[in-house]
């Protein structure tokens, strides 16, 4: 029971960051410039590495032969486990930014804690991508720092990106019975500590532009059980195509 | 991205003590530029260390005074310390 929850968690942690990356690697070649490009693509990369990492240690924990090519390619939507705010579509380069700077903001948060895990392959995971990540946030607040304080037009397209994809972030912040579980086991932290800390910092990003913290309270939820939002297929069928088309195909 | 300026990269390789140019990138401000240069020139693990200039501030030598600045050395091989039997005690000059 209790490899079932650590299976169940490890998907979630694989599944963000593969469905992140899927997504920040649509912008490959579209990008507003050169070098935004090349940053949001080695994020995408990062994240990519650290789904590897994530979902070979789901497939160890499950035992049952799958490996990571088979968690990412050979499951449907509603065994995903991603946050629903990780699907949610590019946008204009305010979403995708909004979209990241929340994301990492608790990404870093909850590796902070998970390098900490009882379980020493989390720990170790989290560690490494816990160096990757700082970088991925520091660079997204910068970005939200900027385009808040740019033009009117920025700062109104970067206020209504806050704005839209603020009911996805509940979801992060919002304990579940699986998050409890491993939490007593000391092998995750419980949810309900990185929120705090969250509000703090995107407070504190925020307080330094002309934009205000969206105060909504009504959150979606869903994505760490299965149930997502129509965007999660296209990003599948898009991503798993090769893999279902031609079974077993390497290059 | 028109308006923003170019500028002038040296990366500090591992091994390497000093700054070596190695291309060029936009961006805003100097913070950003030094974001762009770690993502754009140091993807392979090439630096332990960044510069950034901007390139309007470097002063270059006019491609045109080649023949007055340089070609006078050429005819003075004695500036070269190749005259000098190196010891084998002294591996590496």
């Amino acid at each position: 029971m209790l490899l079932d929850d650590k299976f169940e968690y490890l998907l979630r942690l694989g599944d963000n960051a593969l469905i992140l990356s899927q997504r920040l690697s649509q912008w490959c070649g579209k990008g507003p410039a050169f070098e935004e490009d090349m940053a949001l693509t080695n994020t995408a990369l990062d994240l990519i590495g650290q789904a590897r990492m994530w979902l070979s240690y789901a497939g160890e924990v499950e035992d049952r032969g799958r490996d990571e090519d088979a968690l990412a390619f050979l499951r449907d939507a509603h065994q995903f486990r991603n946050l629903l705010l990780l699907e949610q579509p590019n946008g204009d380069y305010a979403v995708t930014i909004a979209r990241q700077f929340y994301f990492d903001t608790w990404h870093c948060l909850l590796l902070q804690e998970l390098n900490k895990s009882a379980d020493s392959r989390i720990a170790e995971i989290a560690e490494k991508a816990l160096k990757e990540v700082r970088y991925h946030l520091r660079r997204s607040s910068d970005l939200v720092v900027r385009l808040g304080d740019g033009t009117a037009e920025s700062q109104r397209r970067m206020q209504a990106a806050l704005d839209d994809l603020w009911m996805y972030t509940g979801e992060m912040l919002t304990p579940d019975e699986q998050d409890e579980l491993l939490a007593a086991q000391n092998i995750v932290p419980d949810p309900a500590i990185l929120r705090e800390p969250w509000l703090q910092y995107v407070g504190s990003v925020l307080r330094e532009t002309k934009l205000t913290m969206p105060t909504g309270t009504w959150m979606q939820k869903g994505g760490k059980l299965g149930r997502h939002t129509e965007h999660l297929g296209y990003v599948l069928a898009e991503m798993q195509f090769l893999q279902r088309a031609y079974p077993g195909a390497k290059w | 991205m028109k308006e923003w300026p170019l500028w002038e990269v040296f990366i500090r390789s591992q091994h390497g003590l000093a700054h070596k140019h190695v291309g060029s990138l936009h961006a805003p401000d100097a913070e950003m530029a030094i974001n762009n240069a770690r993502d754009v020139y140091t993807r392979r693990n090439e630096g332990v260390s960044i510069w950034v200039v901007k390139a309007a501030d470097i002063v270059a030598s006019s491609p045109g005074d080649k023949a007055l600045l340089f070609e006078p050395a050429n005819s003075k091989v004695y500036r070269h310390p190749t005259f000098f039997p190196i010891p084998d005690e002294v591996k590496h000059m």
